[in-house]
């Protein structure tokens, strides 16, 4: 009886699973089939699944029509450096908050993540008036800056929990041992944290990677990224779907490769702080 | 080598006072323990010598020299924590001269005196393993190591046998025993195990709420304990006492007794009651008898006794061994 109803569980809770899995992928997998059908097909009433003319010809069109590399190149430097220098600013911040904390830590903290509550639009004019006096509109350093700041408070954040797991008596031992504060940073605190910094480090590219807001209102020609990139096919005379799909799937393509390469380090930070 | 010398030392924590103003002078090579029930302030106490807490008032004197302001790597003071705290992404190797690398000595001196260290705790096959792969007692030894490669002036010693099992405890408490004959160094070890304390010290300070009950030799302490405190924390199993018209008798608020001062008898004595436990550990058997009007008496008797739950016997102090204490649990002149 009660194995039947385990294996009846089971059942209900993989099929559910499996619900939600193909839910969430299904616009993905819309979005890669639509890249492979010509422009007629893609907006098709009813809408064709598997059997249509199936055409490589967006990718090639794609491909000749715009730079795709040049915009890559730009989504790598600024994914990867805003994260590298957030982290720069955010091991220490995080380091500080976590091992000599004060009555108002955790005021701070939430001061830090109740500005990710603030829609960005809302700072868009006053940011816009500072980079065009700074000369840092449509550059790249701009964009590590901006993002780099935007996703500070949830590196903060992260680290945090991080090193509060690292146990106050190895940093105890350290400081007996002779070890300054940077030292301590260096030799025992990093290394013991670097699979949360790791995860830190990923997720971060993964956001700024796909963050749109900044990159498309900061950006002309030269340093737009990946999503300035797909921005541009949706052309003043309608949308061409086809085309567009297939410039998404050019985009995505490099990030969800690396979430997959790294799912197990991602998976593993992410649940940190939750399973000790 | 070095003296320590607490002076007015105190300590509170946000307005909580957890050392009341204490005075204390420890020799070079003594090794003296804290001993006290947990939250009497004894790591607190340790913490502050060791300079991990700032001291509320009063002064820290390593070697007469003025330590109190001093950060914790500069007092020359090496300290094992009672979770070893190694550092988990090291090997042994690494933990062990981390000290050394810290004071940035040179690669050869490194490796000698780690060699050395690793010589004298019988670490020599684990220097390459990581912390997670050695048992509750290597782990220890480690620990230890990265203690003496430094050749500190003093080691304290926070509770370092507590996490090991009972058989382990004995063996590394002996090893402990062994290493401060060996290397003569100044050493306080805090403990809540008064047999730990007993067995190690020179000289045992009891602690109890932040204040010092007593300091002094560990026999001092069980023959002539100074207060009601340090009278039932001091030998196992703990004193009996008997307070009201027992204790008036002999001019006392209270009456201490210890076990093995209290004689059996199956047919006379001065108290008679019933067996209400006893304990045969082969070489003692402790019998808990149960007086009307008194209470239990526990009594020491030889290993081959053969008493039962039940059993009416009779008890009999031997009255040359009383402790007599005031209503302020002082002990009083005898």
């Amino acid at each position: 009886m009660a194995r039947a109803a385990d294996d009846r569980h089971k059942w209900l809770v993989t099929l559910v699973a499996w619900g939600l899995a193909l839910a969430i992928f299904f616009p993905i997998l819309w979005t890669l089939l639509t890249s492979f059908k010509t422009e007629a097909a893609a907006v098709a009433i009813p809408p064709q699944f598997l059997f249509f003319d199936w055409t490589t010809e967006n990718y090639t069109e794609v491909w000749a029509r715009t730079d795709y590399l040049r915009h890559f190149t730009n989504s790598v430097i600024i994914a990867v450096g805003s994260s590298l220098v957030g982290l720069l600013v955010a091991i220490p911040a995080a380091w500080s908050m976590a091992f000599s904390p004060t009555r108002r830590t955790r005021g701070v903290l939430l001061w830090m993540l109740s500005t990710k509550m603030l829609p960005a639009v809302g700072v868009l004019v006053p940011i816009y008036l500072l980079f065009k006096r700074a000369g840092l509109l449509d550059t790249r350093t701009g964009l590590v800056i901006v993002l780099m700041l935007s996703n500070l408070p949830i590196m903060v954040w992260m680290l945090f929990t991080y090193f509060k797991e690292i146990p106050r008596d190895i940093l105890e031992a350290a400081r007996m041992d002779g070890a300054t504060a940077g030292r301590e940073l260096l030799h025992i605190l990093t290394p013991m944290a670097l699979p949360g910094i790791a995860s830190t480090l990923l997720l971060n590219v993964i956001l700024a990677w796909n963050e749109s807001f900044w990159t498309l209102n900061l950006t002309a020609a030269s340093t737009g990224p990946l999503t300035a990139f797909i921005a541009s096919f949706s052309a003043p005379e309608g949308l061409f779907y086809a085309k567009l799909s297939a410039a998404s799937t050019l985009a995505i393509a490099p990030i969800v490769v690396l979430g997959w390469l790294s799912q197990k380090q991602l998976v593993r930070g992410l649940t940190f702080g939750a399973v000790k | 080598m070095a003296s320590i010398a607490l002076k007015n030392v105190s300590k509170s924590f946000g307005g909580r006072e957890v050392i009341a103003s204490l005075d204390l002078q420890i020799e070079r090579g003594e090794l003296v323990v804290f001993v006290g029930p947990s939250g009497c302030g004894k790591s607190t106490l340790l913490r502050l010598i060791a300079g991990l807490e700032d001291v509320s008032s009063g002064e820290v004197l390593i070697d007469g020299r003025d330590a109190t302001m001093l950060p914790p790597a500069w007092r020359g003071l090496s300290m094992v924590f009672q979770s070893y705290a190694l550092y988990p992404h090291m090997t042994v190797r690494e933990n062990i001269a981390f000290p050394l690398k810290m004071a940035k000595r040179d690669k050869e001196t490194i490796q000698r005196k780690v060699n050395d260290a690793a010589r004298v705790l019988n670490l020599q096959d684990y220097l390459d393993r990581k912390p997670r792969e050695l048992s509750g007692g290597q782990r220890q030894r480690v620990a230890i190591g990265r203690a003496i490669v430094r050749e500190p002036v003093a080691f304290l010693f926070d509770e370092p046998l507590s996490n090991l099992d009972a058989a382990l405890r004995v063996n590394m408490r002996m090893e402990i025993a062994a290493l401060h004959r060996q290397l003569g160094a100044t050493t306080i070890y805090v403990t809540h195990d008064q047999i730990e304390a007993m067995t190690l010290a020179d000289r045992i300070v009891v602690l109890n709420a932040g204040r010092v009950e007593q300091i002094g030799s560990p026999l001092e302490l069980y023959r002539r304990p100074a207060t009601l405190f340090v009278a039932g924390f001091i030998g196992s199993p703990r004193m009996n006492f008997l307070d009201g018209a027992e204790a008036s008798r002999h001019g006392a608020a209270t009456v201490g007794i210890r076990p093995e001062h209290v004689s059996l008898s199956a047919s006379d004595g001065r108290w008679q009651g019933k067996v209400s436990l006893a304990e045969h550990l082969g070489s003692d058997t402790f019998v808990h008898v149960e007086v009307a009007g008194l209470g239990t008496i526990a009594a020491r008797a030889p290993g081959d006794l053969d008493v039962r739950h039940g059993e009416t016997l009779w008890v009999t102090p031997d009255e040359s061994c009383l402790h007599r204490f005031d209503e302020q649990g002082r002990a009083l002149a005898a």
